[in-house]
């Protein structure tokens, strides 16, 4: 492949050129769509037009968009989870949830940046732990493909009991309610720093914190599932026992994913718990939980790209949309992607852009012959 | 050192497996009352199958005698409901598939899957990236590729293959661990003659060149004949008759089994 030939090229053309390819090569790959010079433009465009977008739609705008955002580290926890690494998960809202409800107890209990810092933390920590738990379980326990979707929807929907019933007041840690059904609805807004050295995030701040921790996060995933790792994600994904006959051990991967998985959920829920002050047990409903599986079919599972698109977009849709009927409008694009459009949305779009370059004879010269995205026709 | 007959092959005889452990054999994989059963099928019932280091042994027996039940018993695919697995003289029963892969021990499945979505290179490469990076691992899938005839199609996703193509890159792939005993499902099902003498050729030199002990499963007569050491038959789940290919190409009670009749 002309990617690794280029390793052992010496230094060709102007350092700086090397460098920005050396860059790119980690972020690129088969595993991603969008491994050309007009993609990355196409990127910075794009999170620049997210960067102006306060400026331009105003404070209340940009944090109710920024709901969205924080949607897609969810969208983006199964996509790796069920995209790459094959796992189905319909409780990824039970890391986002147990994460969001975590960093409601510490939050309101240490309502100090530090205190607050630490939910931050402890939360994220707290999703990870579940997915850790419940993945080591099921994966060490051999359970696998359509059981694992079963207990995971089944956690959800028994968490959602659970904390529905706690209203009384021997659910109170320290001196945060648990609320039962009504959840919590006294959490702090989000701040990072120690005494008089703090940073609260509101409305627009928090709208950019969230949109850097996204890119960075849509970065490192790319970075993950375009490396050695990545590829035996992939092919576990594909076809778990041949992946073992290679010496790879299936279980641990998945279980790293998973908790991984886990991770990003919970980074979610933690930033979902602070954008509202609130989490109820709400987040562990059915309709919640199918939710992320939508976004993802609907983007595409095999594209993190897709994910972060699916999502925000259909989010904003429904949020906009308002009432029963988003939900029903967004079952309906459901199953008109798993009938129509079973791989989603990005691949397809970028499938055809790559059939409409190629037919009007004008190869993007920097996408160089290691593009390995081969046309399907 | 076991008997060896007058062709100079190992003997096989179905030595015991605290005999196998012993230095003085050159047993590589032995089977100790190997069982597996589904519910109320017995898959294979009390197997005693062994394989010797560098030897080529085929596998035959009609559908359902319990040859691939007994390959994934012996990758650790399949628990065993009771009975031992030796390999190289330790027990391999409780391990782990990929442990035992990481000994020395691989197998290509029936059904050929590559990734189709990669290319052959990516397809080449993850096996051995597990062990080799950098250009030790650029020379490694090259090699492999080389050595499957995949050179000219390293670029192109491994969908795009032929079906004999496709087998010929997963022996390849099997290969590049440079295990010590290759297990090989049916490597030549639906390919034709051509395809066929394509594969036949390769095992038989990874086996000649590379000294790798192998156990094919395989309906094919011909291509039993044409690269096996030694064959064992299987039925009902148990060995039926083992010994060299033309003793039992010629033995009356192997070829009823074949054709349905009772012993």
């Amino acid at each position: 492949m002309a990617t690794e030939a280029a390793d052992g090229g010496g230094p060709g053309g102007g350092r700086g050129d090397a460098t920005l390819a050396r860059l790119r090569r980690r972020f690129e790959g088969p595993n991603t769509v969008g491994n050309s010079r007009s993609f990355w433009i196409g990127f910075a465009v794009a999170v620049l037009a997210l960067v102006a977008y306060p400026l331009a739609v105003g404070s209340y705008q940009a944090s109710r968009f920024s709901l969205f955002l924080v949607y897609a580290f969810l969208g983006l926890s199964l996509s790796v989870v069920w995209g790459y690494a094959g796992v189905l998960s319909f409780g990824q809202v039970v890391f986002f949830g147990v994460a969001g409800y975590t960093f409601g107890v510490v939050s309101v209990n240490f309502a100090t940046p530090l205190g607050i810092t630490a939910a931050f933390l402890l939360g994220i920590v707290g999703g990870a732990l579940m997915a850790a738990v419940l993945g080591y379980f099921m994966f060490y326990g051999g359970v696998r493909d359509v059981y694992v979707t079963i207990i995971t929807l089944v956690s959800t929907l028994v968490l959602h009991t659970f904390m529905a019933q706690t209203a009384g007041d021997e659910w109170t840690i320290g001196t945060a309610a648990l609320g039962g059904f009504n959840g919590m609805p006294t959490i702090p807004t989000l701040a990072f720093g120690v005494g008089p050295v703090a940073l609260t995030f509101d409305s627009v701040s928090f709208y950019y914190l969230v949109l850097a921790l996204l890119v960075a996060t849509y970065l490192g995933l790319r970075a993950l599932v375009n490396s050695d790792y990545g590829r035996v994600m992939v092919a576990v994904r594909e076809d778990e026992d041949r992946t073992r006959m290679f010496g790879y051990d299936v279980k641990r991967l998945k279980f790293t994913v998973f908790t991984v998985g886990g991770a990003l959920a919970g980074l979610s829920g933690v930033l979902y718990a602070s954008w509202g002050n609130y989490v109820s047990p709400q987040v562990f409903e059915l309709a919640f939980a199918s939710l992320p599986v939508i976004w993802v079919s609907v983007g595409g599972r095999k594209t993190l790209l897709g994910a972060v698109v699916a999502t925000v977009g259909i989010e904003f849709f429904r949020n906009s949309l308002g009432g029963e009927w988003a939900f029903v409008a967004v079952g309906t694009l459901l199953l008109v992607f798993i009938l129509g459009l079973p791989g989603g949305i990005v691949p397809w779009l970028h499938r055809t852009y790559l059939d409409l370059r190629e037919e009007s004879g004008a190869p993007d010269p920097a996408d160089g012959a290691d593009a390995p995205e081969v046309s399907e026709s | 050192m076991s008997a060896r007959d007058p062709a100079g092959r190992p003997n096989v005889q179905h030595t015991p497996a605290h005999e196998a452990t012993g230095p003085d054999t050159d047993t590589l994989l032995q089977t100790d009352r190997l069982r597996k059963d589904f519910g109320g099928f017995t898959a294979t019932d009390c197997i005693d199958f062994s394989v010797d280091e560098g030897q080529l042994r085929c596998l035959i027996g009609p559908n359902g005698a319990g040859k691939s039940t007994l390959l994934k018993l012996v990758t650790g695919t399949y628990a065993p409901t009771s009975g031992h697995v030796y390999y190289d003289g330790i027990e391999i029963t409780d391990l782990e598939p990929h442990e035992r892969v990481r000994r020395g021990i691989s197998m290509k499945f029936q059904v050929p899957s590559v990734y189709g979505d990669l290319t052959v290179r990516e397809n080449a490469r993850l096996p051995i990236q597990r062990f080799a990076g950098g250009d030790e691992r650029r020379r490694r899938v090259d090699d492999a590729l080389a050595a499957a005839g995949l050179a000219g199609y390293a670029d192109v996703p491994a969908s795009a293959l032929s079906h004999g193509q496709q087998q010929q890159l997963e022996i390849g792939m099997a290969a590049a661990l440079e295990p010590d005993l290759l297990l090989l499902d049916e490597p030549v099902a639906g390919l034709d003659v051509a395809e066929r003498d394509a594969i036949a050729e390769r095992v038989t030199r990874l086996n000649r060149e590379r000294g790798i002990a192998f156990v094919v499963i395989e309906h094919d007569t011909d291509f039993v004949a044409e690269i096996a050491d030694e064959v064992t038959v299987l039925h009902n789940g148990d060995v039926f008759r083992e010994g060299p290919v033309d003793e039992i190409e010629a033995d009356p009670a192997v070829q009823r089994i074949y054709l349905g009749g009772e012993e």
